[in-house]
């Protein structure tokens, strides 16, 4: 008796689950999952990756860069260097509003740049260091005044330094403004739950509004790679930034999404500790660039990307993939040659270093160290590897306490971004500890320097010197993937990984 | 009574000064400088600075410890740096969304638990018997995160039946929050039914054997009043104090299945604070757990008090 009502008691508890259905999914309503939660909302004060691809649909910024990573102009109309190089005028676009009805212009745009120079706690303070103010030229041109030419500000006012928030709001809102959002992008904030979601919605005052078809946007962050691949595939989600290399085969043979990808314009590398500290001097790795020479060497970055990221890289050796601009062609990617690195590690009289791997926990971290161990030992390296979780690993590496450390970079669309703060002298993300005068002179010259042709020079001579003193092996830079329901149509790849609302539409 | 009250009331005041001790020292063990982790990737410099001297970090251990004690004191338990939100308001957005995974998930527990366990105890040695213990064995011993993910895969990927994971607020949508929520509440359920499970078949199987039981049925008594109105009532005795020392287990299991469903409660706002190095977040929602805590034993104490007479003395 009993056992016949648990038996029926049961069946309910199923038949309730499937009377339980997702819900009809709203027509012209992204529901974007996101990798991480974002942080503050407000562009001055704003520090994370995942925060950028929020704010790429909330706010617009005076320029932008395209799938060749060329700058174009967005909020502003167009621009003009002077001729030396220390002041850049720019036309502000007629006819844009923010997201509370006030418009732009100089004003706005002289109000935002010292916005980011002057609030407590900006972010944005380092990238528009050079810049000493602005001018009101006349109400729709507005002049940035530099104490010296600086060629990555064109870079730096594509990104967060670029985006203009609504000066009365800002005002109003203090150090809150994070909470309540006031921009000039195609869609405004409606809600946030942290952790949860971020909701956004058209902005009908939109001054590209023809290029918009959707009329919300859901960021959803949801951490883990399967249970956002799980909610796309059970259509609880449109679109998905991220997914995990492993899940790309599979998935392309599914009719009913697409898969985007782009190499990205940041790379993965091992950083080694050549001078931060005392313990540069004490271990091979970090004293002799012959034994760093050898460990690169013995390296076989195909391999690596094959077994890491299932072949959803691309190989490189520097701070730039092959493809870009910028790339130093007289520094090729060296092939693997286990017999050249045996005979150095032999001229450095170490035939076997031992080297201190420090790596993040993240599994793809993980598996890097667990390949490169693997490879360098047959050139006669003891690799060992030091687990060590993300915050903690930044300490470590911030305090020198380190021999070699797995670590990332997102990466900037302007190469200076991507090279100074890690081989400039005492710079905040050289934790190679590396310095040397010539190469200060070289990127200092790298930032002054005007035209393409003189800077790409100037990253030749760079690369020449700091890829042989090795302050980081560069492996590899990831492809950005991106699945989504095949209904969706409309996007753009761009290299900075940020997903353009602008054009996106379901069909 | 009132002296009884004074007495145990006298004592909670210096264990919560040792609990917010406590909490804000082990929070210093934690390497890594909060301020550089906060600062983002690029870790300006100026900003850590900001940082640092914002978050009390350039002074010493003492004071900021009375920093944050002063602001405890008068109910503020600080703002979140990542999220630009007071912990309290955190907590009170996050709370209800654990207390509900947690009141489904003990219910889940109760109805799988409580049944199983007297179908087994009545139905000793036979199929019945071994496949309810099998199934308390396999929930004993499956890990959260691991049926979490084969659930979603299952009911989420496979079926379409349910949400793969998130929230929905209850006042939103009903039927959208109980879709969300059945799935993590089973996985957070399930191993506690298996306890349960246990502990009822062995008290139903003591009290079945007892002499009035033996009696009840002597009497002719219906084998299902005999079960149900005179064993189960005696062994739901120990199965209730079972039942709410689950409770901490449950908040410690949501920890995990609120990371694998994404559920914006109160375990994934500890881990993500942990990660982010949020100190007045995991300072503050720690305490609030250790007070919560503090606070049911005494209510527990208070019963005890007033259902025991010896101790009124």
């Amino acid at each position: 008796m009993t056992i016949t009502r648990l038996t029926r008691g049961f069946g309910a508890a199923l038949g309730l689950a499937a009377v339980l259905a997702s819900a009809p999914m709203q027509a012209q309503t992204l529901r974007f999952g996101l990798a991480e939660d974002p942080d503050v909302l407000d562009p001055t004060l704003a520090r994370t990756f995942v925060g950028r691809i929020v704010f790429a649909a909330l706010c617009d910024k005076l320029f932008d860069i395209d799938e060749k990573l060329a700058i174009v102009p967005q909020l502003a109309q167009s621009y003009a260097w002077s001729p030396d190089g220390k002041a850049l005028t720019i036309k502000v676009r007629p006819g844009v509003t923010f997201h509370d009805g006030e418009k732009l212009d100089a004003a706005a745009v002289k109000f935002n740049i010292e916005r980011h120079k002057t609030m407590a706690g900006s972010n944005r303070r380092g990238e528009l260091a050079l810049v000493t103010g602005v001018d009101v030229v006349d109400p729709m041109t507005a002049r940035l005044n530099l104490s010296a030419p600086f060629s990555p500000l064109l870079a730096q006012l594509a990104d967060r330094a670029g985006m203009m928030v609504s000066p009365k709001a800002a005002q109003a809102a203090g150090d809150k403004f994070g909470a309540n959002p006031v921009c000039s992008g195609p869609f405004k904030f409606v809600e946030r739950v942290a952790q949860d979601k971020i909701v956004l919605e058209r902005y009908p005052g939109y001054w590209n509004k023809s290029q918009i078809f959707l009329e919300k946007v859901i960021y959803l962050p949801i951490v883990d790679a399967t249970v956002r691949l799980a909610n796309l595939k059970s259509g609880q989600l449109d679109f998905i930034e991220r997914m995990a290399p492993s899940d790309v085969a599979a998935l392309k043979t599914d009719s009913r999404f697409k898969i985007s990808k782009i190499t990205e314009i940041g790379y993965q590398g091992i950083t080694m500790n050549v001078g931060k500290s005392e313990l540069a001097k004490t271990n091979p790795i970090g004293r002799d660039p012959r034994v760093r020479e050898a460990f690169e060497l013995a390296l076989d970055r195909d391999g690596i990307v094959q077994v890491v990221m299932e072949g959803e890289a691309t190989v490189g050796n520097q701070w730039v993939a092959p493809d870009n601009p910028y790339y130093a062609k007289n520094v090729p990617i060296p092939k693997r040659d286990v017999a050249r690195a045996k005979a150095l590690l032999a001229e450095a009289g170490v035939p076997n270093p031992t080297v201190t791997l420090m790596t993040p926990t993240t599994s793809d971290a993980q598996k890097i160290a667990q390949v490169v161990q693997a490879m360098v030992k047959d050139a006669g390296f003891d690799v060992k590897i030091q687990s060590t979780e993300f915050a903690t690993s930044l300490d470590l590496a911030d305090k020198g306490q380190y021999e070699a450390y797995v670590l990332a970079w997102s990466g900037r669309a302007d190469p200076d971004g991507n090279v100074y703060s890690f081989d400039a002298c005492k710079q905040p993300l050289n934790y190679a500890g590396y310095c040397k005068q010539e190469i200060d002179d070289l990127l200092n010259k790298s930032r002054t320097a005007g035209d393409l042709a003189e800077r790409k020079k100037a990253y030749d001579q760079i690369a020449a010197v700091v890829l042989k003193d090795r302050p980081i092996v560069y492996l590899f830079h990831r492809h950005w993937l991106w699945a989504y329901t095949a209904k969706l149509s409309g996007l753009r790849t761009i290299p900075d990984g940020l997903v353009r609302v602008q054009g996106l539409k379901f069909n | 009574m009132s002296s009884f009250l004074t007495r145990r009331l006298a004592t909670i005041v210096p264990t919560l000064l040792f609990v917010t001790m406590l909490i804000f020292g082990l929070q210093q063990l934690l390497p890594g400088d909060p301020a550089v982790v906060l600062a983002g990737e690029d870790r300006d410099p100026n900003v850590v600075a900001y940082l640092q001297q914002k978050l009390h970090l350039d002074q010493p251990l003492p004071i900021r410890y009375l920093y944050w004690l002063g602001g405890v004191l008068r109910g503020d338990l600080g703002e979140s740096l990542r999220m630009q939100k007071p912990v309290t308001a955190l907590i009170a957005e996050k709370l209800p969304v654990t207390l509900e995974l947690a009141a489904i998930a003990i219910v889940i527990a109760l109805v799988i638990g409580i049944p199983a366990g007297i179908v087994s105890a009545i139905a000793k040695g036979t199929a019945w018997d071994y496949a309810a213990n099998a199934v308390a064995l396999w929930g004993l011993s499956t890990p959260n995160f691991w049926l979490g993910i084969m659930m979603i895969l299952l009911f989420s990927v496979s079926l379409g039946w349910l949400p793969a994971s998130g929230y929905v607020s209850p006042f939103e949508d009903w039927r959208g929050n109980l879709a969300a929520m059945i799935m993590p509440a089973f996985v957070l359920g399930n191993a506690i039914a298996a306890v349960l499970m246990r502990h009822t078949r062995s008290a139903m199987l003591q009290v079945l054997s007892s002499d009035y039981v033996r009696t009840a049925r002597a009497k002719g008594l219906d084998e299902r009043v005999v079960v149900l109105k005179h064993a189960l009532r005696n062994a739901m005795t120990p199965i209730i104090t079972l039942g709410a020392l689950e409770l901490g287990t449950l908040l410690s299991g949501a920890v995990l299945t609120e990371q694998v469903f994404t559920i914006p409660g109160f375990g994934k706002l500890i881990v993500d604070a942990v990660f982010n190095r949020d100190y007045a977040v995991v300072q503050g929602v720690v305490l609030f757990t250790a007070t919560a805590y503090i606070a049911l034993n005494l209510l527990a104490d208070i019963a005890y008090f007033l259902v025991n007479p010896r101790l009124r003395g």
